[in-house]
């Protein structure tokens, strides 16, 4: 064992900001992160054990006990649950042999649910250890189960043929990639990168920013910050090392542009991020992977390799004074990780608390040095920029919003999957395009966004004044209950909220306490008032953006679709308010009697 | 570089870099506040030192001042948010002051009088949370953190650097460890220190127990108000 995690710590030279990669190792090796473990690492990191601890329990991924030799992992997102989630859930708690949280008595299995995994296009959808099984029926998850029992690993089952990890095939074979309208922008089969990079060296770091900035693209991760601005700041700053991170977290419910980016133009994105690091100048990129797309990285290597072999990444790229290359560097469970400086805490090896801002990244991001961070599709609509020039790119879209926008579309509609726009397009457009019928509402930019109504709101923009979408976009018919939708993304929050400031941390149970409430039919008119009220303030005092947005759904579709709320409240005419549970009430003081009791006993 | 900003339409002078929650301290402005000590790097988790700054809520101790800011502090709308994050965590947790340790020298209880709270407006919950009792001079009651997070950013091993106090898990299910084998090396002082450094009465050292009379405490005798207008935390 000791022999192991030496060797493990030696690969990252004992550097304790990459803790992330040294406890993913191990558990990799050990199926879990074991105290030995953790003691091993202490000594050797001058951390104590506690404080690896701190880390890897923020994390939904790390197992700190021994959960199973394979760890289950369905997604409970709620497009997976209007797809037949539920009947799944039962096939695998049978078949498995053990309730959800829990490990089957021959330990082969754990088994959990999780968040959205970016797969809203193919739900129901499970992770097995590192793979994925998308389209799920209780027969098909029945036939999966049966075969790893019977002694085949995850990876046999889902890919008999054994098509080498590194392949663009090996990712097509576990997932499809909808892409069911292209555009201008994204996808071209037929770029050459090396004439493309040698063409942009041949410019000068300030012309390149000049381009971005003239194009008025704006970050497509969801803040809508301009991009040219951004890498203009870094560039100003004085120092002699700077970095460029790509933001791969993808963990907003309903999105997986970000995934099939990867998949089908992955070079698009490292162009992106290598016209960054020329521009500000800087060595050192990372791109940041959710776990969730672990299927992904072995082929995302070898597109890195590629890239070095033919000396587009790397050190003195095509022969200039210009040094830069690449790592990928796995999350391992957290959505708030995908908080630009949550995201730059995880890659130091620590928990993904957000950082307090100012500083910001442009000044002191990751290790202290300025950084960009920028969204998949950010970098990649930049390497078209960079290639086509910021006239070709400002044509399109709107003269506010340039460019396009990829939509993650999922939910009731003919046709779920990834749809290029131009800003522009009106929300009913969009809802003929992708065959929505009968439709209720519309959830913008997934929990954290505007749940919207068809019939007030059909002819709002996608644009950065009005719905400004970070590319998710799930639609839900008239069958669908929308309250359970709401009580499921306040879920989502309490379950991500990362604890560090109070607003959010407890507000957030509050709001799902209301929602309980509401759906149980135990609400009354006070109840709804103090949603608004308390909502509002945890979206005015919480630090990052995660709680900022999240009161989201209840508020906006109390706003939206009053009437579902209404028909809800409670008509008691009792003097006791409907949600007061007296066995509850008394119980808590009655325990806590018994308690002193015994204890003085 | 010398500034003016405007606290509750009084225009201040001040240095640009200074930051807000203290200039509002020094200028006889009071801010209520949970996690910030002032001389001590921010820490920003409590929120309770929100005010509205160009119209925007926002927290006063994460706040670099700028020229020509207008900053609103009394007003109703303020006070109630302040108000409303103190009763947050007295929700959150279970505070039963009467038989507390830090009675009269805590906070939380503190900011509760001046926030001018009667009762918590959300749910009690009254989570059972264990206690830790296995360190020597230490004690944590965990049914009274607010998670402040200044024990593990302010009191380390003196020999190695490392944390003595953590946290595990996320969320709402997050809390604060002790590592024991470390937190034995402290001596006595050191206990004392970490102690007083919480907040509340979640860190307790072992040997002090109630050690003031009512009338006489902390609190009593001068208030959590005039301490900070003082500058003295
Ligand atoms: C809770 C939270 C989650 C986020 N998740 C993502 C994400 O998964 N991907 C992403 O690109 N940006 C995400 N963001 C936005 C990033 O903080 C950041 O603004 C973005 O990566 C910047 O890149 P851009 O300018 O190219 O959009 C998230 C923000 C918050 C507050
Ligand atoms: S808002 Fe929520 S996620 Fe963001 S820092 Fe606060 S607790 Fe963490
Ligand atoms: S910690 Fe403070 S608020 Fe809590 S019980 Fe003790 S004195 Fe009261
Ligand atoms: S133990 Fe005390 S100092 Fe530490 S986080 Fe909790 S309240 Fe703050
Ligand atoms: S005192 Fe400002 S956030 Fe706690």
């Amino acid at each position: 064992m000791e022999k192991q995690i030496k060797e493990i710590l030696q690969r990252y030279k004992s550097d304790k900001t990459r803790l992330m990669d040294i406890l993913w190792d191990i558990q990799n090796l050990y199926g879990y992160i074991s105290n030995e473990a953790v003691s091993e690492l202490s000594a050797a990191l001058n951390l104590s054990k506690f404080d690896i601890e701190e880390t890897a329990s923020f994390y939904h991924f790390f197992l700190l006990k021994t959960a199973g030799k394979h760890q289950i992992y369905l997604s409970n997102t709620v497009i997976a649950k209007m797809n037949g989630y539920d009947e799944v859930y039962k096939a695998l708690e049978d078949e498995v042999g053990c309730s959800f949280n829990g490990v089957s008595d021959d330990g082969i299995f754990g088994l959990f649910d999780t968040n959205c995994i970016g797969l809203s296009d193919q739900e129901p959808a499970m992770m097995i250890d590192q793979v994925v099984f998308t389209r799920l029926t209780p027969e098909y998850a029945r036939e999966i189960i049966e075969e790893i029992r019977s002694g085949k690993t995850p990876e046999e089952v889902i890919n008999p043929n054994m098509i080498p990890k590194s392949s663009l095939a090996y990712v097509d074979n576990m997932v499809s990639t909808h892409i069911q309208r292209t555009g201008p922008v994204f996808f071209r089969q037929d770029r050459n990168y090396r004439a493309l990079i040698m063409k942009m060296l041949g410019s000068y770091p300030e012309e390149v920013i000049g381009i971005v900035q003239n194009s008025s693209i704006r970050g497509r991760g969801g803040a809508g910050f301009p991009t040219g601005l951004k890498w203009k700041l870094c560039s100003e700053t004085e120092v002699e090392q700077r970095y460029v991170i790509c933001n791969a977290d993808e963990g907003e419910p309903g999105t997986f542009k970000d995934r099939v980016i990867l998949t089908r133009s992955p070079k698009d994105v490292f162009f992106g991020m290598i016209s960054c690091a020329y521009s500000i100048g800087s060595c050192h990129g990372i791109v940041y992977l959710r776990a969730e797309y672990w299927y992904l990285k072995e082929y995302l290597e070898d597109q890195l390799e590629e890239m070095r072999h033919e000396g587009l990444l790397g050190d003195k790229i095509l022969g200039q004074e210009f040094n830069f290359d690449i790592r990928i560097q796995m999350g391992a469970g957290a959505y708030v990780c995908g908080d630009e400086t949550a995201l730059l805490e995880s890659c130091e090896g620590k928990r993904g608390a957000p950082r307090l801002k100012p500083p910001y990244p442009v000044q002191e991001g990751y290790l202290g040095k300025p950084t960009i961070i920028n969204n998949v599709e950010t970098f990649a609509a930049v390497s078209r920029i960079v290639a086509k020039g910021s006239d070709w790119y400002r044509a399109l879209g709107t003269e506010e919003s340039s460019g396009t926008r990829l939509l993650s579309v999922s939910g009731d509609c003919d046709y779920p999957g990834i749809y290029m726009i131009e800003w522009g397009i009106t929300l009913n457009e969009v809802l003929r395009m992708v065959g929505a019928k009968d439709t209720q509402a519309v959830q913008v930019s997934g929990p954290s966004g505007e749940c919207v109504d068809p019939w007030k709101d059909g002819e709002r923009i996608f644009c950065y004044s009005d719905l400004s979408c970070n590319g998710s976009l799930m639609i839900f018919d008239n069958s669908r209950n929308m309250l359970e939708v709401v009580r499921d993304f306040i879920e989502f929050f309490v379950d991500e909220s990362c604890g560090t400031c109070s607003p959010c941390r407890s507000g957030n149970v509050d709001l799902l306490h209301k929602i309980n409430l509401i759906v149980d039919g135990k609400a009354t008119q006070e109840d709804l008032d103090e949603i608004v009220s308390w909502g509002n303030i945890i979206k005015s005092t919480s630090r990052c953006g995660l709680g900022m947005t999240s009161p989201n759904p209840l508020l906006t579709t109390l706003e939206k679709f009053p009437r579902l709320y209404r028909r809800k409240l409670s008509k008691s005419t009792d003097v006791l308010k409907p949600s007061f549970d007296m066995h509850a009430s008394t119980s808590v003081h009655e325990n806590l009697h018994r308690r002193t009791q015994e204890e003085t006993k | 570089m010398s500034i003016t900003i405007t606290i509750d339409n009084k225009e201040i002078k001040t240095d640009i870099g200074a930051t807000l929650i203290d200039v509002a301290a020094d200028n006889g402005i009071f801010i209520p506040r949970l996690c910030y000590m002032r001389g001590k790097p921010c820490l920003g988790t409590c929120r309770v030192c929100s005010v509205k700054v160009n119209g925007w809520m926002a927290a006063s101790c994460t706040i670099p001042v700028q020229d020509g800011m207008i900053v609103e502090v009394d007003t109703s709308e303020v006070k109630d948010i302040q108000k409303a994050l103190v009763e947050t965590l007295f929700s959150e947790g279970t505070h039963n002051c009467p038989s507390c340790e830090k009675s009269g020298r805590c906070d939380l209880q503190a900011m509760g009088y001046e926030t001018d709270m009667m009762v918590s407006r959300f749910p009690y919950r009254f989570t059972e949370r264990n206690k830790e009792n296995a360190a020597n001079l230490i004690w944590l009651e965990r049914d009274r953190c607010i998670f402040c997070q200044r024990c593990v950013n302010f009191i380390q091993d003196e020999e190695t650097g490392q944390k003595i106090f953590s946290i595990s898990g996320r969320g709402p299910s997050s809390r604060i460890e002790i590592d024991k084998e470390l937190a034995d090396k402290m001596n006595k002082k050191q206990a004392r220190a970490a102690s007083d450094i919480c907040p509340v009465g979640c860190i307790i050292d072992k040997e002090r127990g109630y050690d003031h009379a009512m009338g006489v405490r902390k609190y009593d005798i001068t208030s959590i108000r005039e301490r900070i207008l003082k500058g003295e935390q």
